[in-house]
């Protein structure tokens, strides 16, 4: 592969890379300017189409295929931009906003072009503060310079970009859930179809993408669809920006081509495992997708290697590096806390499912564990998501991920764990054991008898009983 | 002072949405293709302003949208967000995610919950600090990281850290007071 020339973080060290005037010096805005002016707007969903841009987001859906769903008659689109980014240990979307606005930017304005979406709200996660007041400026700056407004550069395109932020919930992350707390409701995941693209914010159709996915697309007018597949592996083209954090020495964003390998940015990247210790797994991209043990690390992280070796996907490619002096019951038991908390309650399987999973690891933790459990869990994760169907979004997969993954891999350790770790009295009781097993409980043989109400004077007809 | 018993009157009600605010709030609805869709926004400002956002305040503003109280409500309450009695000057968020936890999130927390003698989600008896637990801020490049309301970003911290932090975060904030 020749070297590879980083695009997306190509001005983060340049000073004052924030402003529009040194974003235009280093020759910002050409792209759009290119699409805008030379190119129809389906010409540039075909250029999209064939880079096989997929999405930055999680799901790795193809981006410019997602575009060809939009109804060809429409009057209106929307474009609402995800920028939520709340998928723990993931901070890349973050980086761009804060260094490079403008590229971002740029980005909105080529994609609004090509679907013809004339309004893009850009949803903030509202935490992102710093990150907030520099979209402000640079929405601003754009505006006074005629890249964001009417008519833009005389082409006759008109956009308005917003700024929308979000109060802290993961869920809105779900590109319907984002539509929904948009709409100014709670961010409750809708049932597709129908999707977005057909009835999307409003009733609209509208076009849902990451912020690193739109930040891909002026690079892929600028130089073409065969140089973005030029970077990468089959199926998975283009450059990613990587984060790597928790027990490496450095904890950092790095943009290289998909595909590179966790233990490639641990040593290479993330100066390896801190304290110089041993990595005993590694989480390949966000918690929701599951956990890479100590001998998958040379899987390469494009979008197809982690579901080979049983993980969900690349999810948001961001890598967090547990040490061998971690109990992998202390992973589960934060995962397990976090998908319970961001549950939105909507779905049976995910409320109640994620919430038993908590305590159910909470109790494995505090020395009061069998071994039965861990079964139990790796049935009740097979059960919850979208996958085998029974939720509405995949925040359900993403909880059922980590357990799955720990269970099988780190069956041995977990049961040790168990076997060494009993606390008297942590454990459940033996009504509760009877109940789970289906036995019938005597409630008199265990001293838990309520006496029996007198029975009630006047059904008609009462079965069991004899009647006056 | 021997005043005679005033006449019974319904309690007065102060309204806590000024012109200004609701002027901005009304200015907002060219940008969306519904009123309600203001709902976020709005409540954000009466936060920003109020640093809570009290029962009067959702019904002021239902009445704006053009929707229900009850229609706020359900928004407001569904977001961790919005406190209904005042937070303090500055709310610090401490980090309990994946790579925070892995670094010492937890035990941070309960640090700076201790210093400060609250409960977590609780407000000094002075006023000027809130700590509450977050998921993931996205800040993980800091783990184990805390976030103040103002934006300022802190870690990667130990206990030291987080007294020293504290100790900043009760001079009070950082970014300007809220115009309108
Ligand atoms: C529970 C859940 C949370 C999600 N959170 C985010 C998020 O924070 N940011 C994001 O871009 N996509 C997130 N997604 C993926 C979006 O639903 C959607 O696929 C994505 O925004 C599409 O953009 P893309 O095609 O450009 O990746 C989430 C999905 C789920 C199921
Ligand atoms: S799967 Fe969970 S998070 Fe998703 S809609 Fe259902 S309850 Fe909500
Ligand atoms: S895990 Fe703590 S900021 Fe991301």
């Amino acid at each position: 592969m020749a070297t590879f020339e980083p695009v997306l973080t190509r001005n983060w060290n340049v000073p004052d890379a924030r402003s529009l005037k040194v974003y235009e010096s280093r020759g910002g805005y050409q792209a759009a300017r290119k699409a805008l002016t030379t190119m129809d707007p389906d010409a540039v969903v075909g250029l999209v189409k064939e880079s096989e841009l997929r999405g930055r987001g999680g799901a790795g859906f193809p981006c410019g295929l997602k575009w060809t769903f939009l109804p060809k008659d429409r009057t209106e689109t929307l474009m609402c931009v995800n920028g939520d980014e709340s998928e723990p240990a993931t901070f890349n979307n973050r980086y761009l906003l804060e260094r490079d606005p403008h590229m971002f930017l740029e980005g909105i304005l080529i994609s609004c072009f090509a679907t013809r979406a004339s309004t893009a709200y850009v949803y903030l996660r509202f935490e992102y503060i710093n990150a907030y007041k520099i979209m402000e400026r640079a929405i601003e700056e754009a505006r006074a310079a005629g890249h964001i407004g009417k008519n833009i550069y005389g082409s006759g395109f008109d956009l308005d970009v917003w700024l929308h932020r979000g109060a802290g919930a993961y869920i809105c992350g779900e590109e319907t859930g984002l539509i929904e707390s948009l709409e100014g409701k709670r961010g409750w995941p809708r049932i597709k179809p129908p999707f977005p693209a057909i009835e999307g914010a409003f009733r609209k159709p509208t076009v849902v993408n990451n912020i690193e996915t739109l930040c891909c697309v002026p690079h892929i007018v600028e130089r073409g669809a065969s140089w973005f597949k030029s970077i990468g592996t089959p199926k998975s083209y283009g450059p990613k920006l990587y984060t790597v954090s928790g027990h490496v020495e450095k904890q950092v964003c790095v943009e290289l081509p998909l595909g590179v390998s966790a233990r490639e940015l641990i040593d290479v990247h993330g100066g390896g495992v801190w304290k110089g210790r041993k990595a005993k797994a590694a989480v390949p991209g966000g918690i929701s997708m599951g956990i890479l043990s100590a001998d998958e690390l040379d899987t390469p992280l494009d979008f197809d290697g982690p579901g080979k070796v049983g993980c969900l996907g690349l999810g948001t490619a961001a890598v967090t590096v547990i040490d061998d002096h971690t109990p992998i019951i202390d992973y589960l038991h934060n995962t397990a806390r976090f998908f319970s908390h961001e549950s939105c309650g909507q779905c049976t399987p995910c409320r109640e499912g994620t919430n038993w999973l908590d305590r159910t690891i909470g109790r494995i933790k505090r020395g009061g564990g069998r071994i039965e459990d861990l079964d139990v869990m790796h049935d009740l994760a097979k059960n919850m998501g979208i996958m085998p169907g029974t939720t509405i979004c995949g925040l359900a997969d993403g909880a059922a991920w980590p357990i799955k993954n720990a269970v099988t891999k780190f069956r041995g350790e977990l049961e040790d764990y168990i076997r060494s770790n009993q606390v008297p009295g942590a454990g459940p009781t033996p009504l509760q054991v009877d109940v789970a097993a289906g036995r019938k409980v005597d409630l008199v043989a265990i001293g838990n008898a309520i006496p029996a109400p007198p029975p009630p004077a006047g059904a008609l007809h009462s079965p069991g009983r004899p009647t006056a | 002072m021997a005043a005679e018993a005033p006449a019974q009157q319904p309690p007065r009600k102060i309204a806590i949405l000024t012109e200004p605010m609701k002027e901005a709030i009304r200015a907002l609805f060219p940008r969306y293709p519904s009123k309600r869709a203001v709902t976020l926004p709005a409540l954000h400002m009466v936060h920003e302003h109020y640093r809570c956002v009290p029962l009067q305040a959702m019904a002021e503003i239902a009445e704006i949208l053009e929707i229900a109280p009850a229609d706020v409500h359900d928004t407001m309450s569904f977001y961790g967000f919005f406190p209904q009695a005042p937070l303090g000057d500055v709310r610090v968020w401490v980090c309990r995610s994946i790579s925070c936890m892995l670094r010492g999130g937890d035990e941070l927390l309960g640090h700076a919950c201790r210093r400060l003698g609250v409960e977590r989600g609780e407000t000094t008896p002075d006023g000027k600090l809130t700590v509450e637990f977050a998921e993931c801020l996205g800040i993980c490049d800091h783990a184990p990281a805390a976030l103040a309301d103002d934006g300022r970003v802190y870690g990667p911290l130990d206990e030291a850290g987080v007294d020293a932090m504290l100790d900043e975060l009760k001079r009070g904030r950082k970014d300007e007071a809220p115009h309108v």
